[in-house]
């Protein structure tokens, strides 16, 4: 898989090269600013790209913005935005038209090598991986509160790894239970929201963002 | 210059002296009350002086003996005392009103809402109050002073008109002779000149006394009616010192606090990674299991460090803050409150972004305060600019009782609000709910 980093740290540009080249992983190039990044996607047509968000010239959410637009013009390239903090805002910008091949951590994930190796082959294969953080904010955020207290709270948790973009396997990884049941909350879920059914995982994310963030209709 | 014909270029034309052109001044600087549109709301104004003297004085004449007469047996005075300050307002706000209107001079009220206490209280800061007795004291002064200048403009004006008509009664006369008791009057000399004198009078004397009794007017009321100027600007200084004394206490104890929790939290979090790393070191070859274990332990604790510094960095300045506005930035504080926060935010167009600062340190310490002590179980965050003010408000359905004097957490929020030369209200009786307001100036 070839990689693409773009950080202007060079402590954490290096340690992150480092990480990917363990896993076995191609970095092809690293590079410190938004523009430079933008250039570089261009130039190498990578698998997934790795973004700061506040990166030079102006510091403030440069990452986030170059990131948009390598979406528009190569919606191909996987896109994992890594960040100090993880805004809902952010987020929505983010994914406000599709879900496949975005996502969107907390750098402290790098950490724990394993989840965020996971993450990283998740969004390079199309897949999403939003921080559970965000999912935190979004929840809080949503307009829509009285559908959501209909949900158990273990239907409300899977519903926070559905929207982080875990597929049914993962989720059943992480509850320890087997997948089958993780089929049955999300189908509940799924009735109680009165959501579309979705096969594809990406889609399933989708779906879910989107309701999370409308405007109840009454 | 030369080319427009006003008055100036055209008497340039006039051959004329220095003299001339002296007395021709001379001649306009008498002549201009008369000519002046403002003369006559003065005229009014000066005329009107007397019955509102009648109206504003009798009644205080009435009211102030009684008050002081039976002050011997306290609680008979206590209604006249009471009404004497109620009319008195209202005689100010009349007069203020009366000069704004004939006069163009609008006074500000030196008079504030008296502050919430009992009756008994509200008597006391009336008693207290210099501007309130300065207002009696203008009623006191309105008869007197109204009736002089009445009396000084009757006399001036219809004197003047009746000189000025004088040859035309005498001419009326049969035989054109005026019989005053003692004196005749007959046509000739003495006549016409009592007319150019009584036309003098209302060309010059009467609208020049008219506007000196508007200014004597104005200038009571500027000392009676009106702030002091000087406690105004005494005022200001003192709250501008104010402000500028909490600004230093609240960046000094928002430094105390970062310095307490780096070196409660992340430092001591490092000391532990850093022991634990070493002790690892150490044991790699001899005793691996544990060795394991303590590098298992090291990266728990950098991970704790990691979200401590980040928590606190947040804290004093969310980045998106500056980008997305305070909508967005709050989006995080509500979504880690463990109670449900409705917030609303109508900002625009944006404030500053020390403002923007000072209302998200607001709403993040209020809902840290709601959640430690209030018992709520929901909150509600409202931000809403008002022209040049930008309204926090956050309330819950908690047990209220909420005292700055308790905790650190609303004090600080108050000093550092006083400090941006904002206002904090704070509305908690005991029982709930709990409803936190302030102002902020936005300064554009």
């Amino acid at each position: 898989m070839r990689v693409l980093i773009a950080e202007d740290s060079v402590l954490l540009r290096a340690g992150l090269t480092r990480l990917l080249l363990d896993a076995g992983l191609d970095v092809i190039a690293s590079v410190g600013d938004a523009t430079a990044l933008v250039e570089a996607v261009e130039r190498h047509q990578p698998d997934l790209a790795v973004v700061d968000v506040r990166m030079p010239p102006t510091n403030t959410d440069d990452g986030l913005r170059a990131a948009l637009t390598i979406r528009e013009k190569w919606p191909e390239v996987g896109i994992l935005v890594l960040s100090q903090y993880v805004e809902e805002r952010y987020a929505t910008e983010l994914l406000a038209h599709d879900t496949s091949g975005l996502g969107y951590l907390l750098k402290d994930r790098v950490a724990d090598v394993a989840d965020f190796l996971g993450a990283v082959h998740r969004v390079a294969e199309g897949g999403t991986a939003l921080d559970p953080e965000v999912v935190i904010q979004l929840l809080a955020r949503s307009r829509r509160r009285d559908p959501l207290a209909a949900l158990s709270p273990r239907e409300r948790e899977v519903l926070g790894h559905m929207a982080a973009g875990l597929s049914n396997s993962a989720i059943a990884q992480v509850l320890f239970v087997n997948e089958g049941t993780v089929e049955k909350h999300v189908s509940n879920i799924f009735t109680k929201l009165d959501l579309p059914p979705a096969d594809r995982t990406h889609r399933r994310v989708l779906a879910v963002l989107r309701w999370l963030s409308a405007e109840e209709m009454t | 210059m030369g080319d427009n014909p006003t008055s100036e270029s055209l008497r340039a034309t006039i051959p004329s002296s220095a003299g001339d052109a002296y007395g021709y001044i001379v001649i306009e600087h008498l002549l201009r009350p008369v000519r002046s549109a403002s003369t006559w709301p003065a005229l009014v104004h000066g005329m009107l002086d007397l019955p509102m003297g009648l109206a504003i004085s009798v009644p205080v004449y009435v009211l102030f003996p009684l008050a002081v007469a039976l002050l011997l047996t306290f609680p008979l005075a206590l209604p006249f005392i009471w009404g004497l300050f109620w009319f008195a307002r209202l005689a100010g706000q009349v007069e203020r009103s009366r000069l704004a209107a004939l006069h163009g001079v609008a006074l500000p009220d030196p008079i504030g809402p008296l502050a919430p206490g009992s009756w008994w209280n509200r008597l006391g800061q009336r008693l207290t109050s210099v501007p309130r007795w300065k207002e009696i004291g203008y009623t006191v002064l309105r008869l007197p002073t109204g009736t002089a200048f009445f009396v000084v403009l009757t006399v001036l004006w219809s004197g003047s008109a009746t000189l000025v008509l004088l040859p035309l009664y005498v001419l009326a006369l049969p035989g054109e002779v005026a019989r005053f008791g003692l004196f005749d009057v007959g046509f000739g000399v003495p006549v016409l000149g009592a007319a150019a004198v009584g036309l003098a009078g209302l060309l010059v004397v009467a609208p020049w006394a008219t506007v000196v009794i508007g200014r004597l007017d104005v200038a009571l009321a500027r000392r009676l009616l009106a702030p002091d100027p000087g406690a105004e600007l005494a005022a200001a200084a003192a709250r501008a010192e104010t402000g500028r004394a909490a600004a230093v206490e609240s960046a000094e104890s928002e430094r105390r606090r970062i310095e307490r929790d780096l070196h409660d939290g992340a430092q001591q979090r490092l000391v532990t990674l850093a022991m634990s790393l070493g002790d690892a070191r150490e044991r790699l070859d001899t005793d691996p299991e544990t060795g394991r274990r303590l590098v298992a332990e090291a990266h728990e604790e950098a991970k704790a460090a990691l979200k401590e510094i980040r928590d606190l960095v947040r804290g004093i300045h969310p980045v998106i803050l500056e980008d997305r506005g305070l909508d967005a930035a709050l989006s995080a504080v509500i979504a880690r409150s463990p109670i449900p926060v409705e917030l609303t935010v109508d900002v625009d167009p944006r404030p500053q972004p020390a403002v923007e600062s000072t209302a998200y340190f607001v709403v993040s310490e209020a809902l840290a305060n709601v959640a430690r002590h209030a018992r709520a179980t929901r909150a509600y965050v409202a931000i809403v600019r008002k022209g040049d003010r930008l309204i926090v408000e956050v309330r819950d359905d908690g047990i209220g009782g909420a005292d700055p004097a308790n905790g650190t957490g609303l004090a600080g929020l108050a000093e550092r609000v006083t400090g941006m030369g904002g206002t904090t209200d704070l509305l908690s009786p005991v029982g709930g709910p709990t409803t936190l307001l302030v102002e902020l100036p936005c300064g554009s």
